[in-house]
């Protein structure tokens, strides 16, 4: 028998189930240790410790009709419930809960894609339709419109937007909460909301306008416990004619602050929609003793002489850019001019040039040597990503997984500088280990005016070492937020302490969100401690 | 007569069974597409594949259609416990049908 929900007695519970069951069906109601386990996040920093998160049950609805069920019977109750969509969130939580004992509420079986229209290009899905099912939808129909899917297809538009997650494609799209267009919304007292012209009876624009009348609220539904999201609408993109990618490379240390400002005036002014890509071949440790030897010191001129002279650049970036061909030809040219102008001794590489839709083995010669990135470029959902982690030549004794710790930093070079030397410290100081260069980890620029750094914790399931590992973690939120920045994300073992970074006004933010939530689900029902936001009867005093 | 339509009852019967297998093989091969291919078919970095390649260092096909060896139990258990960093699969996503009619499609 798994564990009981703190505070609810076997009576009250085994009721509860049983309600359950009748709602779903006995099928869909999973109890058994072996069944419930399954629930477990395979990626958690806490596996086998005495504080790992685990669910008491599992459901599994069909229909927003089941949803609201559940939602009645777990306030009669007071059972905690915790929805997952596709319960992918691997590096983020899995599918287990942030409160252990809560219910997890499986949204996997309802998995209709609901509507594709190609002429507005939007669509409307159910929690569990993956970026797989939904790209296969798209295909089937014939229709051309590209979905943006993060590194792993199988999670789902409503699960990854829900946490603010990221994609690969062009330009808002990358943002997948930013490209939705309506939600709906089972509320914790049961009762179902739409947002956006959704409010209207028999709305004939759900998907295509983001606000309504009144306060815009779909936000406050994403990392929250404020309700079990049903439908999701989506902006997809028209397929593109034509792609590109071509490579800066620069070679000094301070270059790197031009670099990202002409990077960020292209992307702001969307001459190239693409997410561009930094890198630094000069910090790649590679087979000559004499690079490997300068790496180890602090002699930069002489680093970057030995570059020069080796022709092996600081800084790269790569530029992509999506749309006519004739069209991104001109915009390339563009951008080339303003990194010419900007940065003296930058040189050119042109790459990829493809034209869609790509053949299947147009795709996998993209792939071939990308890790991260690569098909999902083009929206196509794929789960090479897994590799960064997997048995390879260059891993091959992998662990059990990873999380992350991502701060968001400002998109410019002085800020990647900084945080790379305050980051460099930290991890030595926390005794984590790191390539000789430091940590850097050049930031992610998904999002379109800032940058996200993703630094990776191994899953030893050493309960020892992974203890150690989440002691380091909360010292770098901490870290991070004595210099202005915060996570924009993280695993339910740190939830409270990114919440509590996010301090100013006295932690006004936190008691803001405490006070709606209070408002709307009094009994605490909805994913307990999600994004450090407890209801009143589990906050300490 | 008796004997004969025993007879035909039992060919009738296999027929049906015959039908059956191939019908889960079928599911079985339609389960592995589209929740093991992504890691373990033979395209452009797969990470399953790659990995098999590395342990087994050609000892066994790094592809698990080809491999001879996996037994329904071994292919169930691992698909529920997972293995390094392959996550294990809830019911909603493989129910107990589906595992079987995958783990048969890849047994010897
Ligand atoms: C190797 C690797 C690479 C990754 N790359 C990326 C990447 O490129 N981009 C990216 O964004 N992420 C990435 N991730 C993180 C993560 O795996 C994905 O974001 C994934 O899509 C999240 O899982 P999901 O979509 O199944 O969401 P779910 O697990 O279903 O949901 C996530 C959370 O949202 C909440 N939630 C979900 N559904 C509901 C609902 N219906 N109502 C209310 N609340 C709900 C719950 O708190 C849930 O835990 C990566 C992870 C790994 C391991
Ligand atoms: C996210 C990628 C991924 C997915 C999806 C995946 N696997 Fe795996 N699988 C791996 C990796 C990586 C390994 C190798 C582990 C190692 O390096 O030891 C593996 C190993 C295995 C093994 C062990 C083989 C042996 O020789 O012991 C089996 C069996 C297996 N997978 C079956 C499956 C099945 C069945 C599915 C689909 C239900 C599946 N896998 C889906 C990544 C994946």
């Amino acid at each position: 028998m798994p564990i009981l929900p703190p505070g609810i007695n076997e009576t009250d519970f085994s009721a509860a189930l049983g309600q359950f069951a009748e709602t779903v069906g006995t099928n869909w109601v999973f109890t058994s240790d072996e069944d419930v386990a399954l629930y477990r996040d395979a990626y958690s920093p806490f596996w086998g410790s005495d504080e790992e998160k685990l669910a008491s049950a599992a459901v599994a609805p069909e229909s927003v009709e089941e949803v609201q069920q559940i939602v009645r019977i777990a306030n009669r109750y007071r059972i905690p419930l915790y929805p997952i969509s596709t319960g992918k969130n691997y590096g983020y939580g899995g599918s287990a809960p942030v409160h252990s004992g809560s219910v997890v509420v499986d949204l996997k079986r309802m998995n209709r894609v609901l509507e594709i229209d190609e002429r507005n290009a939007t669509c409307l899905v159910e929690p569990g339709v993956s970026y797989f099912d939904l790209y296969n939808a798209i295909q089937e129909k014939g229709a051309k419109l590209w979905i943006d899917c993060p590194d792993p297809g199988w999670g789902s538009p409503i699960g990854n937007a829900l946490d603010h997650g990221l994609g690969y494609t062009i330009g808002h799209f990358r943002d997948h909460f930013g490209s939705h267009c309506g939600m709906e919304v089972v509320l914790p007292n049961s009762e179902v909301l739409r947002t956006g012209p959704g409010g209207i009876p028999g709305s004939k624009t759900w998907q295509q306008y983001q606000y309504a009348f009144g306060p815009q609220l779909d936000g406050i539904f994403t990392q929250s416990n404020f309700g079990i999201v049903t439908k999701m609408g989506f902006w997809l993109a028209p397929e593109p004619e034509a792609f590109r990618e071509d490579t800066v490379a620069v070679y000094n240390h301070d270059d790197l602050i031009p670099l990202v400002d002409v990077t960020s005036y292209l992307t702001n002014s969307s001459i190239s929609n693409g997410l561009p890509g930094l890198g630094s071949p000069l910090l790649r440790a590679d087979s000559d003793p004499e690079h490997i030897a300068l790496l180890q010191t602090s002699d930069r001129p002489a680093l970057e002489r030995y570059g020069r002279e080796k022709n092996i650049p600081y800084w790269t970036c790569n530029i992509k850019t999506y749309g006519p061909k004739e069209v991104i030809n001109a915009q390339w040219a563009h951008a080339r001019e303003k990194f010419a102008s900007s940065i003296p001794g930058a040189t050119f590489t042109e790459g990829e040039k493809l034209e869609f839709p790509l053949t299947y083995e147009q795709g996998e010669e993209y792939q071939q040597g990308r890790i991260a990135g690569g098909r999902v470029d083009f929206g196509i959902p794929n789960l090479s990503i897994f590799q960064i982690i997997s048995r390879t030549p260059w891993n091959p004794d992998p662990k059990f997984g990873h999380y992350y710790f991502s701060p968001i930093i400002p998109k410019t070079g002085e800020a990647i500088f900084e945080a790379s030397k305050v980051f460099t410290e930290a991890y030595d100081q926390l005794g984590l280990s790191r390539p000789p260069q430091g940590i850097t980890s050049l930031p992610a620029l998904y999002y379109q005016r800032s940058a996200m750094l993703l630094m990776a914790l191994q899953v030893t399931r050493n309960v020892e070492v992974d203890r150690k590992n989440r002691t380091a973690f909360k010292e770098l939120i901490k870290i991070a937020a004595e210099h202005g920045w915060g996570e924009y994300r993280t695993p339910p073992a740190f939830q409270d302490d990114v919440m509590n970074a996010y301090s100013f006004g006295n932690n006004a933010l936190r008691r803001f969100n405490e006070t709606i939530k209070d408002a709307i689900d009094p009994n605490g029902i909805i994913s307990p401690g999600k994004s450090g936001i407890w209801p009143k009867n589990m906050r300490g005093a | 007569m008796v004997h004969r339509i025993a007879g035909i009852l039992v060919s009738l019967s296999l027929f049906v069974m015959g039908q059956a297998l191939a019908q889960d093989v079928e599911r079985g091969r339609e389960v592995f597409q589209y929740w093991c291919a992504p890691c373990h078919d033979d395209g452009a970095a797969r990470p399953g594949t790659v990995a098999l390649q590395i342990l087994y260092n050609g000892e066994k096909p790094a592809l698990l259609e080809e491999r001879t060896d996996l037994l329904p139990e071994y292919t169930k258990t691992i698909v529920r416990t997972g293995i390094s960093i392959m996550p294990f699969y809830r019911k909603t996503e493989i129910s107990d049908a589906d595992l079987d009619a995958l783990a048969a499609y890849l047994a010897p």
